[in-house]
Order: C-alpha cells, then structure tokens, then sequence
C-alpha cells in the first residue's frame, strides 16, 4: 500500500472511531480536538491522493476530460493476489 | 443518504486460498450474528430512537457495519477466488460452489440464508439495545471461534480488527442505555415506553 494510502487509512480510522465516542461524549472537548485534527488529516490526505491516483469518491473525479475515471482503479476487494478481481484473463482496465 | 468511499475501512490482502476457511468465516456475511443483520438491526432501529444521541450511536454504528459486511465479503472473495471446481471440492466448497461458484451471498456457516428473523427492531428503545449489546457480544464470540480455526495471518489481521470494533460497538451501545435511562423516571425504567407513549409517558393509558 502506498504512504498516501496508509495515512487515509490511519486517519479514516481515527475518525470512525472518535465519531462513536463523540457520540455518546459530545462535551468531550479533547475528543472534539482529536476529532478536528483528525479530520483535516484525512482530508488532506484524501485530496492528495485522489490527484494522483484517481478518485475515492464520487465528489473526488478531478478530470473529466473524455473517460470516467471512477471505473479505473483497484476495487476494494481486489487486494492480495488479485488477478483483476475474478477475471483469469485479461484486464478491464484502460 | 450514504456515501461511498473506494476502499476498506481495514485492508484485506490475502495471498493464498483457502475454501475450506471461507466457508465457515461466511457466517458472519449472513449469518445470525453477522454484519448485514448487525446493519439492518441498528439502522431499522433508528426510527423509533427517542433521544438524539441515541439516533447518532444507531445511525454511525449500523453504518460502520456496512463497512465491516464489505471486509467479510472481501475476505470471502479472496479465499475462494482463482480455485478450480476441484480445488473447491477437496477444500469443502462444493455444497456452495453448486448453487453460487464464487458469488458472495448472505448466509450462515450452517447453510442456512441470510433471515431478518436474525435480528429485532422493537420500538421500545431500551429492549433494543439491550438486543444491540448482545448482538455485539455475539458476533465477538464468533469471530473468536473464527480465530480458533485460522493459522494463516493474513486473514486473521482484519478478522482480529472486526473483533476488536464489536468490543467498542458494545461499550458505545451500553453509554446509550444510559442515556436512555438519564431520560426516564430512575425508580421505573419501564413505566411506559418512550418512543410509543410519548417522553413523558402522556399517551400511556396504563399510567395513571
């Protein structure tokens, strides 16, 4: 996995484990910093991965120019000894 | 409204197939105390949830569950993928593999399809979550009975990380109930039902 891609990892997690606690804490001022920190980690990660690797996200198509990028890609299940997903021959990516 | 993001929450690589693996870890797809009920249960809940914290807790949990039924399907996935039909059969797949290949579908290690009758939305708040509790201390049980079988580490990594969310899932839903409780009458929690009989209890005719 590449650093980028490490880090939104690292910091999605952060956020997906703070929002339950803040959740049931919403005074928490700690939280809410960590929260914060996290949050604008993640984003920053997100966007400077997204151009240079394609978009996460719908909202995350940098350019359109003449083909859809949101195909490309890896899918998330595609990790490991993945030979394009179950395709035995051939890609069907561009 | 959800949105989707192109990845995991927790990443899944696995190297070498192993059928035999993915036909018991499937129960947690679709099995009685797996992901796909552990989302329908908290996000059919939501509705009736009286209190705002307790609408959050239902609404991110059951949505971090929708994550977590994508890592099982994926490990699923890469345990059964690029494996011949014979290949399946000696691993013990062939009961699956005749009625699905290599499709993912929501049942149990028993066979038995995925049932909304797995799971309970009560409209009465806190019989809810006390079934949301159970059900989390569920699904950590049988992912420890998963872990007994697996030696390969690869897929015990994510396995050990869906273990390790139902824990905090379970501590979150108990923080809830007192919640809940905060709002009632401390010497009666079940005088009337929040969520029926209004906060107050106005609507129950059976408290005069």
């Amino acid at each position: 996995m590449n650093e980028l891609m490490t880090q939104i990892y690292e910091y999605s997690f952060a956020v997906d484990d703070v929002l339950l606690y803040l959740d049931t804490h919403p005074e928490d001022q700690e939280a809410l910093a960590y929260y914060k920190n996290m949050r604008d980690a993640r984003e920053a990660a997100l966007g400077a991965y997204e151009a240079q690797f394609g978009p996460l996200t719908k909202d995350g198509v940098k350019d359109c120019a003449d083909y859809w990028v949101w195909v490309n890609g890896p899918w998330p299940w595609e990790g490991g000894a993945s030979k394009c997903g179950t395709m035995r021959k051939g890609c069907n990516t561009r | 409204m959800w949105n989707y993001e192109k990845r995991l929450q927790y990443p899944v690589n696995i190297t070498t197939p192993n059928a035999k693996l993915a036909s018991v870890i499937i129960s947690q797809y679709g099995g009685p105390d797996g992901e796909m009920g552990a989302s329908m249960r908290y996000l059919s809940q939501r509705y009736t949830m009286p209190y705002k914290q307790g609408q959050a807790i239902l609404t991110d949990i059951g949505t971090e569950e929708l994550a977590h039924l994508e890592i099982v399907a994926t490990i699923v996935h890469q345990l059964t993928r690029n494996l011949t039909a014979e290949q399946l059969e000696e691993q013990g797949f062939a009961p699956y593999y005749i009625d699905h290949t290599a499709g993912i579908w929501p049942q149990s290690a028993g066979g038995f399809p995925f049932s909304a009758s797995q799971f309970q939305s009560t409209g009465d708040p806190i019989a809810d979550l006390y079934e949301d509790m159970a059900a989390e201390q569920k699904a950590r049980l049988t992912y420890d009975n998963i872990l007994r079988l697996i030696k390969d580490p690869e897929v015990c990594d994510p396995i050990r990380f869906l273990r390790e969310r139902e824990i905090i899932h379970f501590q979150r839903f108990g923080e809830t109930m007192r919640v809940v409780q905060d709002n009632l009458d401390s010497k009666n929690f079940y005088a009337f039902n929040p969520a029926f009989d209004g906060p107050d209890g106005g609507n129950c005719g059976c408290r005069k």
